[in-house]
């Protein structure tokens, strides 16, 4: 159980429309945060299965603040490992990704099987029958310490905890599907960056579930006259309300889906190059934007026939490293790859449609550090945590948001 | 190895460049560039990995004179300014007419109420080519050293 706060925190009366701002600040939330919710009863994404094709294939990730190996056994079973060796507790996996056969800790070359069981110890027996371990010094009770591991659309998940649900009860129906519907199909990878960013990890998880931000901070869209009228949209909360997916419809590439293959999505737009636009029709639901939240710090992202699984991780109270994972389809022909790598440039640390994330959260951090006791105020759409659709000028994600937190935080 | 005049106006183009970027003469940076000129910003380790995607990519320049209008007039960002420092470059004659080019950087990035930071380091790996007697780049791939970006892109690089 966790220290109590050093200085007791009393949630405002009105609930989940309130933030007080010491949330983004207090070092004891959050000590207490890494304990509750990235330790706590919760699927955390550690990598991709793509990261990890091959028998003896390793990836490195992290939960919180502890850095997790995850692997492929000879078998083809994957594990996910503190990368923490059991004698000193330096890292054993050094390098983001690679191949091997054992896992092998620099410091004093105790190894370890790709399950994590420790297979050596050097010097265990001395040198010339001098020194070594003692007699009763047993590998079995020196591991690396193995965490949960869960798959679903190749993605890989971890838990540091045994209260956790199965990972599809944990996403509910609704999550499960779009992950299905965007994720189910063979992935390749087509790039990947990160971005630091000045602010607290849970400004940015509002954020990606804020769907009143978007065409107000994000004003590529109506600057360049893209049509955007007739726009179906909404936002969907999951039972427990943590995950949210924001979707829309773009009607133009709706009217155009008896094309098949590559076609103009003909916005009139006031762009020299048009054709950074330019899409095709891949699913049949007319849904052409998704940002679907897996709580607490993924996201999967459908821009037109952009495809990114986002996840973002804390370093240290004001800071957070966001990553861009962009992905295809392996049966993609080059030209759908092409139309992707270009639609990127809407999204990512220069997005013409997100670059502003990068700097509005440092915004509020830098706003609201002095004033830990002032609130936010979330009433947008109402004040309760439902899904709204129809209206994605709603607050409902965010709040969806903090009554998860407060209940792994017991706030 | 190039001409002398040509190696050169090589180097002037490459100064050009950089300096259109840190005098805040936006609006002529496309010029450097022929009509379907590639450009495109990415981590070494995407490069070397050969993934089609990047940080950011302009297919001809259309998609750089909406680069520099969209900050210009759609995008929120923290005012700052850039200073490119430029390597001695490699060049390399190709068979076109053209040149190849190496170039090594280290851009730096002042906030309006910071400090002077280390932004970006990384190469320019450019193709050059003649046109009507103007040399311009026909591709430039900007390599960053680092795949981790502070804050966000918004200037050309």
């Amino acid at each position: 159980m966790s220290a109590a706060l050093a200085q007791p925190l009393r949630w405002p009366a009105e609930g989940n429309t309130r933030v007080p701002f010491r949330v983004y600040s207090d070092p004891d939330i959050h000590a207490r945060e890494q304990e509750r919710v990235f330790r706590g009863p919760l699927w955390h994404y550690l990598c991709l299965e793509i990261d990890v094709p091959n028998p003896g294939d390793y990836c490195l990730g992290e939960i919180g603040e502890i850095p997790i190996v995850v692997t492929r056994d000879a078998e083809g079973a994957l594990h996910a490992l503190v990368n923490r060796c059991a004698h000193k507790g330096a890292l054993v996996c050094l390098k983001e990704r690679g191949n091997a056969e054992a896992l092998t800790c620099v410091y004093h070359s105790w190894t370890y099987e790709l399950d994590g069981h420790l297979r050596s110890v050097a010097f265990r027996h001395g040198l010339r029958g001098k020194g070594g371990m003692p007699e009763d010094f047993d590998p079995v009770k020196h591991r690396l310490q193995p965490i949960r591991l869960a798959t679903f659309c190749g993605l890989v998940f971890g838990s540091f905890s045994d209260m956790t649900p199965d990972i599809e009860t944990f996403l509910g129906p609704q999550v499960a599907g779009v992950l299905r519907r965007n994720l189910g199909r063979k992935l390749v990878r087509l790039g990947r960056h990160s971005q630091i960013i000045h602010n607290n990890w849970k400004l940015y998880a509002e954020n990606v579930r804020d769907s009143y931000h978007a065409t107000l901070l994000h004003t590529f869209y109506t600057t360049f006259k893209v049509n955007r009228l007739d726009m179906d949209g909404g936002m969907i909360l999951s039972d427990d309300g943590r995950h949210s997916l924001s979707y829309s419809k773009r009607g133009s590439l709706q009217e155009s889906s008896e094309y098949s293959g590559v076609h103009s999505a003909q916005y009139k737009s006031g762009l020299h190059g048009p054709e950074l636009l330019d899409g095709f029709t891949e699913f049949d639901d007319g849904i052409t934007h998704m940002i679907q939240t897996v709580f607490p710090t993924l996201t999967v992202q459908l821009t037109l026939n952009s495809l990114a699984v986002r996840f973002f991780t804390p370093r240290g109270m004001d800071r957070t490293e966001l990553f861009w994972n962009y992905l295809g389809y392996a049966d993609d022909p080059p030209e759908r790859t092409a139309l992707r790598a270009r639609q990127a440039n809407l999204t990512g640390a220069a997005g013409l449609v997100s670059l502003e994330d990068g700097c509005i959260n440092e915004f509020v951090q830098r706003g609201s550090r002095g004033s830990p006791e002032a609130t936010e105020f979330l009433e947008m759409g109402g004040r309760d945590v439902a899904s709204s659709d129809g209206s994605r000028a709603t607050e409902t994600g965010i709040r969806g948001f903090w009554q998860a937190w407060r209940g792994l935080m017991g706030l | 190895m190039p001409a002398p005049d040509l190696a050169v106006r090589a180097e002037a183009l490459l100064l050009a460049a950089a300096h259109a970027i840190d005098d805040d003469a936006l609006e002529s940076w496309p010029d450097f560039f022929t009509r379907d000129a590639s450009y495109r910003i990415v981590p070494r380790d995407s490069h070397a990995a050969g993934e089609p995607i990047g940080i950011l990519s302009c297919q001809g320049q259309g998609m750089m004179r909406d680069r520099i209008l969209a900050l210009r007039t759609a995008n929120i960002y923290e005012p700052h300014t850039l200073c490119h420092v430029l390597s001695r470059p490699v060049l390399t004659d190709m068979a076109d007419g053209g040149v190849t080019s190496r170039c090594n950087f280290a851009l730096f990035r002042t906030q309006q109420a910071g400090s002077t930071e280390l932004f970006a380091a990384g190469r320019y790996l450019d193709r050059m080519v003649e046109e009507g007697g103007v040399l311009r780049f026909a591709a430039r791939e900007v390599v960053l050293e680092s795949r981790r970006v502070d804050i966000l892109i918004v200037l050309p690089i």
